[in-house]
């Protein structure tokens, strides 16, 4: 069956994330799936436990995690010439060099690489990037096909669906669901699945292996992503597991690869820390089973000819923001994702974005440039997906203080909505009330005062269950208890006893 | 449409550039890269030991040989695994394969991708061997061939030379040539995309076979 054979049978328009709704409204849903909870559950345990275990074996984690974030600190620092620098390199090893303001402009470059080839088909492996630009659909109505070919990302694709993790795109998706999945959809674009499927998870490796051997060996584009971009030599690396990288690297002729502008480490040595942090960090191996490196085109090994698509779509506005910018020293990795208590309940596609998780949370807004601009509400809505608790940070490879963004992309939510509402909202009132209070000692006792006196009115069993009436408190409390406030503060308690000197 | 898709692709380099200029206007501060981590592995550490265990932990199978008894460790590979017929890249020492009951498929000139996908294995050497990831690295070298060659056939037999093995990650960046195309292999090609359950096999070679020349 040619590849071509069902396109007008699958769905009209790839999925994306537009319409989805402000994240307590699409986590609201999400928390009502029980098979996504308890995959999600599941899966997320498991990789927390494996990556602690390969964390431990290094007593020099810290010391890495030092060196990457100064790394990439560098690299942010020093963009404008490492930039010029990798593309000299690139250009002086027989590659060729594309810049693209925006998505529109990345995707234009890389269907005009395909015309020009009279290609009618990618093969393409697992990228960031390129989902962030939706090259997919772009390429769809240009009349090109395109093959995902990371498993995860062949099922998404198949289902019709959207990835909920950045590593694991599938992880919403149980075995059998997978095999209806394949069973249902592969015949339509290619080699069936064989007859009588089983939902055993290396039966279906096997089928997804021969669906997709086919289209390895008859492709000649590929598009791929890149983990990282040596400044100074010019060299890719391509971190991977399935193999699936491997084939679309070397076997096609032309290979496009599009990479955003931060992905650069200035020297080859410096590929010593982040091949130690992503695998652990990330699919928490030692090392991930396969890692491809090369630099431009080599005679008589891989593809004949490389373009490098650098992109910035929005990250130019990320860097402009002297606390936000650390952002852009993520690799990928989505181990904050995996010890979020949000990301583990709601999964990745209550974020709206391709970017799922804490660094979603803080990453999205800003490529949409909550820095320069009012965001709309779903964005605006993601700096609120996080109880602040902090796991992020501690796990990240890079050492990006995901809280402390968080914070101050909410302060950006708050002004933004104080410009544009002529009413202030009640969150700003109430943010308003409490600098009030908190400005000096003696508005503070009072409230205090205050707070005791309403905690004996309305506490019960030392918590506060409903507080009466109408409005913002009386909705938060609908689903949240509060500890009552003691009958004496701190404060109080210090000053009558001498901080505990003078007895109870 | 975006302002992108109609200015000529030269200016978004400038553009681009000038962005970037403009968002580090406050001139962040520059600090010394500490690299306090650990470059190489305790001295006290046997390195080719450390590499089989690591291998053999990722479901790679490892055999111990001499390097007087290669040929006949390597016979035995690969009548366990039942090749007959095998891709020999440039640079294979004939002794390796003396007197080995396989049909040897040369590649110069180069076979195509569909013929090679129908051989049952391949045989290389490799560039450098890291002990504490269990990693094999082929550099395109004498003795690896060009990268398909270690990729579509569904067996890859590596030969592995004891001093060939570093014992860290930093190490063997340190003997390789950013120049030269890699792969980097740990383990066969695998998988955890179902409930992440591991699966071992799926484009790569599903069975590699190292044979280990020890001292």
């Amino acid at each position: 069956m040619s590849g071509t054979a069902g396109t007008d049978r699958r769905a009209e328009h790839e999925p994306t994330f537009a319409g989805t709704p402000p994240f307590p409204e699409a986590a609201r849903t999400a928390l009502a799936n029980e098979q996504l909870r308890a995959n999600l559950g599941r899966a997320t345990a498991t990789i927390r436990t494996k990556r602690a275990a390969v964390v431990a074996e290094r007593a020099d984690w810290e010391s890495l995690r030092l060196a990457g974030a100064a790394i990439k600190d560098e690299v942010l620092r020093d963009l404008p010439a490492l930039l010029e620098q990798l593309e000299r390199a690139v250009t002086d090893a027989g590659g060729i060099v594309h810049w693209a303001r925006d998505a529109t402009e990345a995707n234009a470059i890389v269907a005009g690489i395909v015309r020009e080839h009279d290609a009618t088909e990618v093969v393409k492996v697992k990228s960031m990037a390129t989902q962030e630009i939706e090259l997919n659909e772009a390429l769809r109505q240009e009349g090109i096909d395109v093959w995902e070919t990371d498993l995860a990302e062949m099922i998404v694709q198949l289902g019709h669906d959207l990835p909920s993790h950045i590593l694991v795109p599938a992880i919403h998706r149980n075995r059998t669901e997978i095999r209806d999945i394949f069973r249902e959809e592969m015949w339509r674009v290619g080699r069936p699945a064989p007859d009588g499927l089983s939902d055993d998870p290396s039966d279906l490796a096997e089928a997804a292996r021969l669906h997709l051997r086919e289209k390895f060996l008859r492709a000649r584009v590929a598009v791929s992503g890149a983990n990282f971009a040596v400044a100074e030599t010019g060299t890719i690396v391509v971190l991977e597991s399935e193999g699936n990288g491997r084939m679309c690297l070397t076997l096609p002729e032309i290979l496009i690869t599009v990479m955003g502008i931060e992905k650069l480490v200035p020297t080859w040595r410096d590929l010593e820390v982040f091949l130690q942090l992503l695998p652990r960090s990330s699919t928490a191996e030692r090392m991930n089973p396969y890692t491809s490196i090369w630099t431009g085109v080599t005679p008589g090994d891989g593809p004949r000819e490389f373009h490098l698509i650098l992109l910035d779509n929005g990250r130019t506005d990320v860097l402009s923001d002297t606390t936000g910018r650390q952002a852009l020293r993520c690799i990928r990795c989505s181990a904050c994702l995996n010890v979020c208590p949000v990301y583990e309940r709601t999964g990745g596609q209550a974020y709206g974005s391709v970017y799922p998780g804490p660094i979603g949370a803080i990453l999205t807004p800003q490529l949409r440039g909550i820095a320069k601009h009012p965001v709309d509400k779903q964005t605006a809505s993601l700096p609120y997906a996080s109880s602040l608790c902090g796991a992020c940070f501690d796990v990240c490879p890079v050492r990006i203080d995901i809280p402390e963004v968080l914070v101050h992309l909410r302060g950006q939510v708050v002004r933004h909505s104080e410009a544009t509402h002529r009413l202030p909202t009640a969150e700003a009132v109430g943010m308003r009330a409490a600098a009030w209070t908190l400005r000096t000692p003696r508005r503070l006792g009072l409230a205090e005062r205050a707070a005791g006196l309403g905690g004996r009115l309305f506490g019960r069993g030392g918590r506060l269950r409903r507080m009466p009436g109408p409005g913002p408190v009386g909705a938060w409390f609908r689903s949240r208890d509060l500890k009552a406030p003691a009958r004496e503060s701190f404060r109080a308690w210090w000053r009558r006893t001498d901080g505990g000197r003078g007895g109870d | 449409m975006a302002d992108g898709a109609s200015a000529p692709p030269s200016d978004a380099r400038e553009v681009v550039l000038g962005r970037i200029r403009d968002a580090l206007a406050d001139r962040p501060s520059s600090a010394a890269i500490p690299r306090d981590y650990e470059r190489s592995l305790p001295p006290d550490t046997d390195i080719a030991e450390l590499f089989v265990e690591r291998v053999s932990d990722y479901r790679a199978t490892v055999h111990r040989s001499t390097a007087a008894g290669l040929a006949a460790s390597i016979a035995s590979v690969l009548t366990a695994r039942g090749a007959k017929r095998l891709a020999v890249p440039g640079g294979i020492a004939e002794a390796w394969l003396e007197g080995i009951d396989v049909e040897r498929v040369g590649d110069d000139p180069p076979m195509s991708f569909r013929d090679l996908d129908l051989l049952d294995g391949v045989i290389t050497g490799c560039a450098v061997a890291i002990a504490e990831t269990g990693t094999i690295v082929l550099d395109g070298g004498p003795g690896q061939g060009r990268r398909a060659l270690s990729l579509l056939p569904d067996l890859h037999v590596c030969i592995v030379a004891s001093s060939q093995v570093v014992g860290s990650v930093p190490e063997a960046l340190a003997r390789l040539s950013p120049t030269r195309p890699q792969t980097w292999i740990s383990g066969p090609s695998a998988t955890s995309d179902i409930e992440l359950q591991r699966v071992e096999g799926i484009h790569g070679p599903r069975l590699l076979d190292v044979v280990f020349i020890e001292d």
